[in-house]
């Protein structure tokens, strides 16, 4: 194990964020306090509860998870994409490191950064509603997957970008999307029979509802079934990024 | 002296069909400046490319100092320092951190004093706290080589060194090549300044169409390959090769007054005497001569233009 290079990659990464960190920090923890403003007051005034939660309360792990996924996807892919854009990924190609090492450090980074900022919306949230956590183990335990998940997406993305236009075209037109749809600001089961069906086909419903039952016991699927899906994304995901390495997909020629 | 690089039936044919390589047979020694020629899209980048490990070869083998690049990469690599043609850089950050990066990539520890000595040496000191993106090209290019110095490799790829650099900077970075030769690095650089090679190398390989036509000392291939001119300046300018002159291969040059004859020093007749027997003959006379060597660079156009 190459742990100096490792380590290089994760520490150059790490003080990327902290030289940007409006960007990095402030501006996710902003928007999700504006979530909290326009949601939490305007329609929580009309739905108290869900579930015995208060609505206030209820949409903190869909917001979590919203701000997590969409800046894993965005650091991870940035971190990789960057360099392929600005040539500087030679010097990573012909270092002495193995792809496991590679995506450590790049991951672990724009990972560790999720962490941070889901633990950051965490205590911003607690300024606006009261937060009694159920189970602090398992959010922690689905905080990092979801984190480590989609970095893992989004260094996938950033490999396979030829363009800054592909870079942000999954984010906003696919990620996005399915995460307003999978629950964020809703429970599955106010919706009609068909779209609770259809519902159940967008994988951001699983780690939503995981996180939520970690936080209130309250799930639209059952907390197994989350916990399963999201390990089966970061298993795909290992696979897919293990493929390109060996092919040099994007990376050699 | 023993071979540090070795390559043995590299071939490269990229994704479009286009053979960049065909089977290449070359061996690097070990502490040798060499210098790899060839025209634009030769196959000299996609040779350092595949050593460095940025490429994979279609087939053939490369060691590095007896390991194979494929299978012992992590050693191969280790020893391999690459400043490449571009100047990429990490635009954010300062000159120090992105030479440290560059280290630690490498699976070196830590070591200031050696980044210190590396950027004191290509006078990079001054501007160690200097983002990278302030910096001029000269100065970029400086800061590629310290990358590429900082985790002490063995052998050391220059793709295109001074391409694009000033005559002043020019001349520190054959300055730099000369006192990393000394140090006991070998060095390989590819570039299309003949007069480069002929400053530098050693050895002197010519690759054009992805073949390698020919691998020599540089001090040999031109003393074997180079031709010999002899310059008369003549005391009447001629209009024309008196006819009792032709098919000696003379040209006019100077405007009638310079009369030159190429021969070949490797001959056992030179044919300077005879000449010089028919130009009293023929009535040409001239009041000064000179000789001269051709360069290099007029060998390698010869080379690739056969």
């Amino acid at each position: 194990m190459n742990f100096h290079a490792v380590q290089a990659i994760y520490k150059f990464e790490m003080a990327r964020m902290f030289r940007t960190a409006v960007q990095s920090i402030v501006a996710p923890v902003l928007s999700t306090s504006l979530y909290f403003v326009i949601f939490g007051a305007a329609i929580g005034s009309r739905i108290t509860e869900i579930d015995g939660v208060s609505y206030g309360a209820f949409i903190v792990p869909g917001l979590m998870m919203l701000a997590i996924m969409t800046e894993s996807i965005s650091n991870s892919s940035f971190a990789i994409y960057f360099p392929k854009f600005t040539g500087t990924i030679f010097e990573v190609l012909s270092a002495p490191v193995s792809y496991p090492e590679v995506v450590l450090g790049y991951v672990g980074a724009a990972a560790t950064k999720s962490i941070i900022i889901g633990s950051i919306i965490l205590i911003t949230a607690s300024f606006f509603v009261d937060l009694n956590i159920a189970h602090p183990f398992a959010v922690a335990t689905f905080l990092v997957l979801t984190s480590v998940s989609f970095c893992l997406f989004g260094f996938i993305l950033g490999i396979w970008a030829d363009g800054w236009e592909k870079l942000t075209i999954v984010p906003i037109l696919v990620i996005m999307p399915l995460t307003f749809l999978g629950g964020t600001f809703y429970s599955i089961s106010m919706l009609p029979e068909a779209w609770q069906t259809i519902s159940l086909f967008n994988p951001v419903v699983y780690l939503i509802s995981g996180m939520r039952w970690a936080f209130y016991e309250n799930a639209d699927v059952s907390v197994a079934l989350s916990l399963a899906m999201t390990l089966a994304f970061l298993i795909a995901c290992l696979l897919v990024v293990r493929w390109i390495f060996k092919t040099g997909y994007r990376l050699r020629s | 002296m023993s071979a540090i690089i070795s390559i043995t039936g590299l071939n490269k044919t990229y994704a479009g069909g286009f053979e960049a390589l065909k089977n290449v047979d070359l061996e690097i020694r070990r502490g040798e400046i060499f210098a790899l020629l060839g025209p634009n899209g030769a196959g000299k980048t996609t040779i350092i490319s595949i050593v460095c490990g940025i490429v994979n070869p279609t087939s053939g083998k490369v060691l590095v100092d007896g390991h194979d690049i494929i299978d012992e990469f992590r050693v191969t690599r280790a020893k391999i320092g690459l400043v490449p043609q571009e100047t990429p850089n990490e635009s954010f950050e300062t000159v120090w951190n992105t030479v440290s990066f560059s280290r630690g990539l490498f699976g070196k520890s830590p070591n200031p004093d050696h980044i210190e000595k590396v950027l004191r040496s290509l006078s990079l000191w001054d501007k160690k706290d200097t983002m990278n993106m302030t910096l001029s090209g000269g100065m970029k290019r400086r800061v590629l080589i310290a990358k590429a110095l900082s985790h002490e490799p063995d052998v050391l790829f220059l793709d295109e060194p001074t391409a694009g650099v000033d005559v002043e900077l020019r001349q520190d970075m054959w300055n730099i090549v000369r006192g990393l030769r000394e140090e006991g690095v070998t060095v390989i650089l590819t570039t299309h300044y003949i007069e480069e090679a002929e400053q530098l190398a050693e050895r002197v390989g010519v690759i054009n169409h992805g073949e390698l036509i020919l691998v020599e000392e540089k001090d040999r291939l031109m003393r074997e390959m180079g031709k010999k001119h002899l310059t008369l300046h003549l005391s009447e300018p001629l209009d024309a090769i008196p006819s009792a002159l032709s098919g000696r291969g003379l040209a006019i040059g100077g405007d009638g007054y310079d009369l030159v004859y190429s021969y070949d020093t490797k001959s056992e007749h030179t044919g300077i005497t005879a000449l010089l027997s028919d130009l009293r003959n023929a009535g040409v006379h001239f009041n000064d001569l000179e000789t001269s060597q051709s360069s290099l660079e007029e060998i390698f156009v010869d080379l690739v233009h056969r």
